[in-house]
């Protein structure tokens, strides 16, 4: 399951300093790299922004050699219709299940669909998957995110 | 003057000095194995001590000796016989730990009562002790020699500003005895509260000591607080404070019927001639439980023996304007750069790049840590990164018995910011440094 849902995403530390968010997104885009989705975690003093971009390996090593601390790790999408509810009923399985939710940040897919991505403790993952599928809540496969 | 052979002929001192030489020379010989060695090395016997200028024959004690002998190994005395142990924190982790006999308190004490008497603190006297007690000496030491003189003792210890500017002022303190910073913070608070310094407080002398201190800071406690400034110095290797005090013409005084000064070429060893800057070496000659034959203060000043207005024959020091090592002094406790790195070790498993950030909080001293945050360490998540930053400072805490306020940073920014290598960042303006 792992293996046909896992989505890299690059987590990539960040000083609050200025101009530190504008080096990031010039380095991706020099390198031609297109951010699919994001988010952006902050306290007083430093940030992490997380991101799922159309090629993670490329990314990673454009964002590693410009000197940046990074991380790859696994998070899983989901599609679910654009409507109210939809959240609560991927939460609702993932609590039933008594997975821990890390964080999770979505963006709207189209004109009818939004994309929620989860991230949970990876000794979690796969149980996490399985219990999604049984309740027939539809999986993102990588290949949506990436070339 | 509390005894008498502070203002004695050289002559008469000079005696009492080798006589009491030859007695600790004997006495480390015969009971210390590290220091049997080092005489058996250097082909000495104690019988070839016969003068004062015998003593720069004799091997020198490091830091680095006293942990190498942790806990009790440089003891002449079984554990029976020490009545009191102090400890500072260690380079590396391991402390420094010093003894003393109920002799060895009674020399302590004695010190510490001239040292009050510089002003002639007496039985009229409330002394306010805001040194820190515990482990470290400048509390104790401070409050069993202002109750030998017959003064009254409020032991306040540090912190709670507030609550001591109105202990001050309702127990009526005559004397304060703190760090110099402290007392300047003191003060700034005092006006914030509304106090007027002069007119609430009584405040007629204060000794200061534990750091260094510009004649700016000196003349900002006295203006404020209308006191006499006393400059008090010591260290735990040797005895704690007391080892000299300043007079009110402004000359310490290293009590030296005790603890015998020289001042040595840092790099040779070579001993140099008064009036020359080098570092501050010290011989205790009355110490029983733990005797030290020319301990290495790596502190650099000069001496002058020449006799003082005040009347005292002592050899006077000047107030120490620096360092031979890499030690920093914060608020008044020591620390060395290594003892931050292995708690980073200790923390982490792997030592991160880091630098030592030394500011001003107004006029307290702020210690900053700057841990660079690289793959191996970067957990994803605020939550991780916050609990890693107060566990390193609850660390430091417990291993530096300071405050350190641990600050993550991105690698790179260090030597972008700091230029390469350099691990420590002093912006403490010259006022809290000396001259």
């Amino acid at each position: 399951m792992i293996k046909k849902y896992g989505i890299k995403q690059l987590s990539i530390f960040l000083e609050n300093r200025k101009g530190r968010l504008l080096e990031v997104t010039k380095a991706l885009k020099d390198a031609a790299i297109n951010i699919r989705a994001l988010a952006l975690a902050e306290s007083a003093e430093f940030g992490i922004l997380r991101l799922v971009v159309n090629n993670p390996e490329k990314a990673k090593s454009v964002l590693s050699s410009a000197g940046f601390t990074l991380r790859e790790q696994d998070v899983f999408a989901v599609e679910v219709p654009d409507e109210p509810g939809s959240f609560y009923t991927v939460v609702k399985v993932l609590s039933d299940s008594d997975i821990n939710i890390d964080y999770t940040y979505a963006f709207v897919g189209g004109s009818s669909k939004a994309v929620l991505i989860f991230k949970v403790p990876s000794q979690m993952l796969e149980a996490a998957l399985d219990a999604l599928e049984k309740a027939d809540i539809k999986l993102v496969e990588p290949m949506f995110f990436y070339d | 003057m509390w005894n008498q052979i502070e203002g004695a002929p050289r002559e008469e001192l000079e005696r009492l000095q080798l006589k009491r030489l030859q007695d600790t020379v004997q006495r480390v010989y015969h009971l210390v194995l590290f220091y049997r060695e080092k005489f058996d090395e250097l082909g000495i016997r104690p019988e070839d001590v016969k003068s004062l200028d015998d003593l720069q024959r004799l091997p020198f004690t490091t830091k680095q000796d006293l942990r190498d002998h942790y806990p009790f190994g440089l003891f002449t005395v079984p554990l029976d016989q020490v009545v009191r142990i102090h400890s500072s924190s260690g380079t590396t982790g391991k402390p420094t730990v010093v003894g003393y006999t109920r002799h060895d308190m009674d020399v302590w004490i004695e010190v510490m009562a001239r040292t009050m008497s510089m002003v002639g603190a007496g039985p009229q006297d409330v002394v306010h002790n805001a040194y820190g007690y515990g482990l470290f000496t400048g509390g104790l030491g401070f409050h069993y020699g202002a109750e030998k003189v017959g003064a009254a003792v409020v032991p306040s210890s540090g912190g709670f500003t507030k609550r001591q500017l109105l202990l001050m002022k309702d127990f009526g303190a005559t004397i304060l005895c703190s760090t110099p910073s402290f007392a300047l913070h003191m003060a700034e608070v005092a006006k914030d509260e509304g106090y007027e310094l002069k007119k609430d407080f009584g405040i007629r002398a204060g000794f200061f000591g534990a750091e260094p201190a510009s004649e700016g800071l000196r003349q900002a406690l006295r203006d404020e607080w209308g006191l006499v400034y006393i400059e008090a110095y010591g260290l735990s290797e040797i005895i704690g404070p007391g080892v000299a005090a300043g007079c009110p013409y402004g000359h310490l005084h290293v009590f030296e019927d005790h603890f015998i000064p020289e001042i040595i070429d840092t790099e040779t060893g070579q001993v140099l001639p008064d009036g020359t800057e080098g570092e501050l070496v010290f011989t205790t000659v009355t110490k029983q439980a733990l005797p030290i034959i020319r301990y290495r203060t790596k502190d650099i000043t000069v001496l002058h023996r020449e006799p003082c207005k005040c009347g005292r024959t002592l050899t006077i020091m000047e107030s120490v304007k620096g360092r031979a090592d890499d030690m920093l002094i914060v608020n008044g406790v020591n620390v060395f750069p290594s003892q931050v790195e292995h708690v980073l070790t200790k923390v982490e498993g792997v030592t991160p790049n880091y630098v030592i950030v030394l500011d001003k909080k107004g006029v307290l001293d702020k210690l900053e840590v700057w841990v660079e945050v690289d793959d191996r360490t970067f957990a994803d998540g605020i939550g991780a990164l916050e609990q890693l930053k107060t566990r390193l400072q609850q660390e430091m805490l417990n291993d530096l018995y300071i405050n350190v306020r641990i600050k993550l940073v991105e690698p790179k920014t260090l030597e972008r910011s700091m230029g390469k290598a350099k691990r420590i960042i002093d912006k403490r303006e010259a006022e809290g440094l000396q001259k």
